[in-house]
């Protein structure tokens, strides 16, 4: 008999009793969802910012590397999408269009759809979501709710910059990531 | 080592003892605060309870509708009985790929099959890529928490460490200096494996996708730069629902280090172009621990942590003193499921305080468990000899007639006799602290009087 | 209390028979003075938590049947000691013969705070006691009868000791900065783990010192006698009294 057989075979043999699947409830907060959804990027050691304040600071910055896949911002493009995902190591800034945000902890859904690489928004040196404020929700019921059966190979929520606390509990942003998150909102 | 001995041993530095309870402490109090801004917490951790009652109740057929769906997004999937089939089935793969380096990021599991020595043996080169994982695992040492491994040491360590191995300043202490270089060093090596290996926080039974969080982002750079992604991940880890992820997702980070939520959490439905899943199911001990009434619901845990972080022995014993690889209370009543002899003092490093079970965040019945096994290996006292200190069975409490002959005899004996001559329990009770004074009388003596 | 005088069997745990007299006779004149009939059973034992709490649960029987027989056609049983409290409640082995007196005892033993507040229906007493009071948190008593609320846990906060004490006339209650850390004790605990278990008192001790505690309080004697312990063994001039012996001397 093959593990797999193995294995079922002795759970099924355990006596159980029937418990049945709790519905959820639909939480939702209190307060200003862009409020809460700025608060709580800034928690993660994120930033968040509008369109003008965004162009400043791009063109403050001086990068050389940049891949934009987001539709207002396509012309800071430097260059064209790799085919190999290594190729992108020493990308500068990547600027992605986000679904939608999660105002309780600043998540952000991507899938397949916004990454051509999935490696993208990890690798870039500094990451720069763009998101609409209509595409908010309260909590990552709702998120799911939105998220439905949507079909993609990967999905991402992602909250805030790479960081590590693991040198004795002192914070560090930065780690094997993007070194910087910053959200744009439309 | 027994808990009580390898505990003894940690607190004998008392300033390296005394900053780590205070640390953990901390996080524990960062946890508190933040589960308290959700109202509905309370009513979360039920919700994740009865889901993971259900899984439980109908794992096997959880299991096949995950295994069918995930097969049907491209994930070749493979059971593994114990660890040693498991590491066998990760071999097995790496060697098709012909592959002789791989990363990894953090998956308890694989700690506790022992993947890493196995694969060395057979020449692979495994770098561990969670920057805690990574330090210490140059100092070749296992996790001593589950969430943050390198709790145990000081910048001072990991300064020292680094200059040794990674050629950094001598003497620069900075974390952020530090993080710095392991970035840039395993950077080379997520550059340059073909392989790379994960745990598993979720596997959805509905969707066959699997969730993996990290802060860091290692595991994710490490998967999508290689061909083949391996994922491990032990039969309890199903849920049934993609919404069941909402409400694993607020918990699991606000309980275990007190932020809304993991940065980076990622659902791996199918690989992408050109590219391999392999996702292998771990039984190794499970199925028993289902088949074990009393300790089923041990099987919920999602790995938090935040046992480990309110356990007032823990945080003054640190992970080591449990010898386990899942260390604090958690592991204490999983660990015996394994082996109950090498384990079987650690059930009894506890005061059944119960706050490891009101900190749950799947409301795991922890400290009721641990009775739970102190009354399961009484039963084996004989074999496992000096392990379980003979004290527990002898001394005053053997029956409730001696205690109850003792007492005044101890009353006696404690007013006539020098202190280093009452007999052993009270002595080690006498080290540290004193007796209380004996009374002229019993209350039952004064109540005969009084109110007989 | 009600006309028809309720029967209450005064459960005294065996270490406070022995080196606590005055915390049971406290608790007796308490109810008394409340206007409680209380009788106390005589041919009381170790109800068998140390037993149990070591592992040999299976091996209290004797002991568990014994209790049941004494406080079995009692209205109400009282007990200066939460942990005992729920010993017996919670782990008696079950006895298949004794099913209906192990059921009823369950549901009307007490530990004496929740027996006032939740029985008597006491909202607050009136008396005096000038000092700065601390109060240890007993695990069992805490998180096992559920006594207050747990720090851990977002319900609304609640302390049935604290209900009892705050409106005495003149005391000060403390706010600690772990409100309720286990102390070390630990029945068995203590001795086999006695490093941790010193460690664990001494950082409770600390705790109370650091907030100018006059005296430290409790509704476990056993929590108290291990904080004492260290306490009177390091030179403390910290004092322990049970939360009985507070308000039976504050009350008059």
């Amino acid at each position: 008999m093959s593990s797999r057989e193995n294995i079922l075979k002795a759970i099924r043999g355990i006596q159980r009793e029937r418990k049945e699947l709790p519905t959820l409830p639909d939480f939702k907060l209190e307060g200003d969802l862009v409020d809460l959804f700025i608060r709580a990027i800034q928690a993660n050691k994120g930033e968040v910012m509008g369109e003008e304040e965004f162009n400043n600071w791009v063109s403050s910055c001086d990068f050389h590397s940049i891949i934009s896949l987001s539709e207002p911002f396509q012309s800071l493009s430097t260059f064209e999408l790799p085919e190999d995902p290594h190729h992108l190591n020493h990308l500068q800034l990547a600027i992605i269009q986000g679904q939608f945000g999660v105002a309780e902890n600043g998540a952000i859904w991507l899938n397949d759809s916004q990454l051509p690489h999935r490696v993208l928004p990890f690798i870039t040196e500094h990451l720069v979501i763009v998101l609409s404020k209509e595409n908010l929700v309260d909590t990552l019921h709702q998120a799911y709710e939105r998220i439905g059966e949507e079909h993609s190979g990967f999905g991402l929520f992602v909250a805030g910059p790479s960081k590590t606390a693991d040198i004795e509990q002192s914070l560090v942003v930065g780690a094997h990531g993007a070194k910087s998150l910053r959200v744009v909102l439309m | 080592m027994s808990h009580p001995k390898a505990a003894s041993q940690f607190l004998k530095d008392h300033a390296n003892s005394l900053w780590h309870d205070e640390t953990l402490w901390m996080v524990r109090e960062k946890r508190d605060a933040i589960s308290k801004t959700i109202p509905e917490w309370e009513e979360l951790r039920n919700l994740a309870s009865q889901i993971k009652d259900k899984v439980l109740s109908n794992l096997d057929v959880y299991l096949e509708n995950f295994e069918a769906n995930a097969q049907k997004n491209g994930i070749k999937v493979h059971w593994a009985k114990d660890a040693a089939e498991h590491n066998q089935i990760v071999l097995g793969i790496l060697r098709e790929k012909n592959c002789q380096a791989i990363v990894k990021s953090k998956s308890i599991l694989t700690e506790e099959c022992h993947l890493n020595p196995y694969l060395e043996k057979n020449g692979v080169e495994v770098v561990d890529t969670d920057l805690g994982e990574r330090i210490v695992q140059f100092l070749q040492q296992p996790p001593s928490h589950i969430v943050m491994p390198a709790i145990h040491l000081k910048k001072r360590d990991i300064s020292a460490l680094f200059h040794e191995k990674l050629q950094t300043e001598k003497g620069n202490e900075d974390p952020s200096y530090l993080t710095n270089a392991a970035r840039l060093h395993l950077r080379k090596k997520f550059l340059g494996s073909k392989v790379a290996i994960t745990g598993v926080n979720f596997g959805v039974a509905e969707t066959g996708e699997f969730v993996v969080c990290t802060n860091e982002g290692n595991a994710d750079m490490g998967v999508h730069l290689a061909d083949v992604h391996i994922a491990c991940m032990g039969i309890e880890k199903i849920i049934p629902r993609r919404k069941d992820l909402g409400v694993f997702l607020r918990l699991l980070a606000r309980s275990a280090t007190g932020q809304p939520i993991t940065n980076y959490n990622s659902h791996f439905r199918s690989p992408a172009k050109g590219k391999e899943i392999h996702l292998v199911l771990v039984d190794n001990g499970r199925s028993l621990q289902l088949a074990r009434e009393k300790f089923r619901n041990s099987l919920k845990c999602i790995r938090c942590g935040a046992c480990m972080n309110t356990c007032p022995i823990y945080r003054r014993s640190g992970g080591y003193s449990y010898g386990s690889t899942v260390p604090g209370p958690i592991g204490s009543i999983l660990s015996p499921g394994l082996d109950m002899k090498k384990y079987s003092t650690l059930p009894f490093a506890s005061t059944l305080c119960g706050s490891c079970s009101d900190v749950c965040p799947v409301k795991i019945n922890i400290h009721e468990q641990l009775y739970e096994w102190r009354q399961e290996i009484t039963k084996h006292h004989g074999e496992f000899g000096k392990g379980l200190s003979m004290k527990l069975a002898s001394g005053i409490f053997k029956s409730p007639l001696a205690y109850k002959i003792s007492g005044s005899t101890m009353r006696k004996a404690i007013k006539l006799l020098p202190k280093g001559l009452i007999y052993n329990p009270l002595n080690v009770w006498g080290k540290n602290r004193d007796l209380p004074e004996a009374p002229k009388e019993s209350f039952q003596e004064w109540y005969k009087k009084n109110r007989g | 209390m009600k006309k028809s005088q309720p029967e209450i069997g005064l459960f005294i745990p065996c270490y406070v028979d022995q080196f606590f007299p005055q915390v049971a006779i406290a608790t007796l004149e308490l109810l008394e003075k409340l206007g409680c009939k209380v009788s106390y059973p005589l041919g009381q034992t170790c109800c068998g938590q140390p037993l149990a709490n070591a592992g040999y649960e299976r091996d209290t029987e004797g002991s568990s049947r014994h209790f049941l027989e004494l406080f079995k056609q009692f209205d109400y049983i009282v007990a200066p000691s939460g942990s005992c409290v729920l010993h017996v409640k919670e782990h008696f082995p079950k006895l298949s013969d004794m099913e209906q007196e192990q059921n009823r005892v369950h549901d009307r033993i007490y530990e004496l705070t929740e027996f006032l507040t939740d029985v008597l229906k006491v909202d607050s007493l009136k008396g005096s006691f000038p000092k700065k009071v601390g109060f240890h948190s007993s695990c069992h008593g805490l998180r096992g009868l559920r006594l207050a609320s747990s720090s851990e846990m977002n319900v609304t906060p609640f302390n049935k000791a604290k209900q009892l004490l705050q409106n005495l006339e003149g005391l000060e209650w403390v706010e600690l900065s772990r409100v309720d850390e286990c102390c070390g004790f630990g029945g068995t605990f203590s001795v086999t783990e006695e490093a941790l278990s010193v460690q664990m008192g001494r950082d409770r001790l600390q705790d109370h010192q650091s907030h100018q505690v006059e005296i430290v309080t409790g509704g476990d004697m056993s929590c108290l006698m291990h904080l004492q312990g260290i306490a009177d063994r390091e030179g403390s001039s910290l004092k322990f009294m049970h939360v009985a012996e507070i308000l039976n001397q504050a009350i008059l």
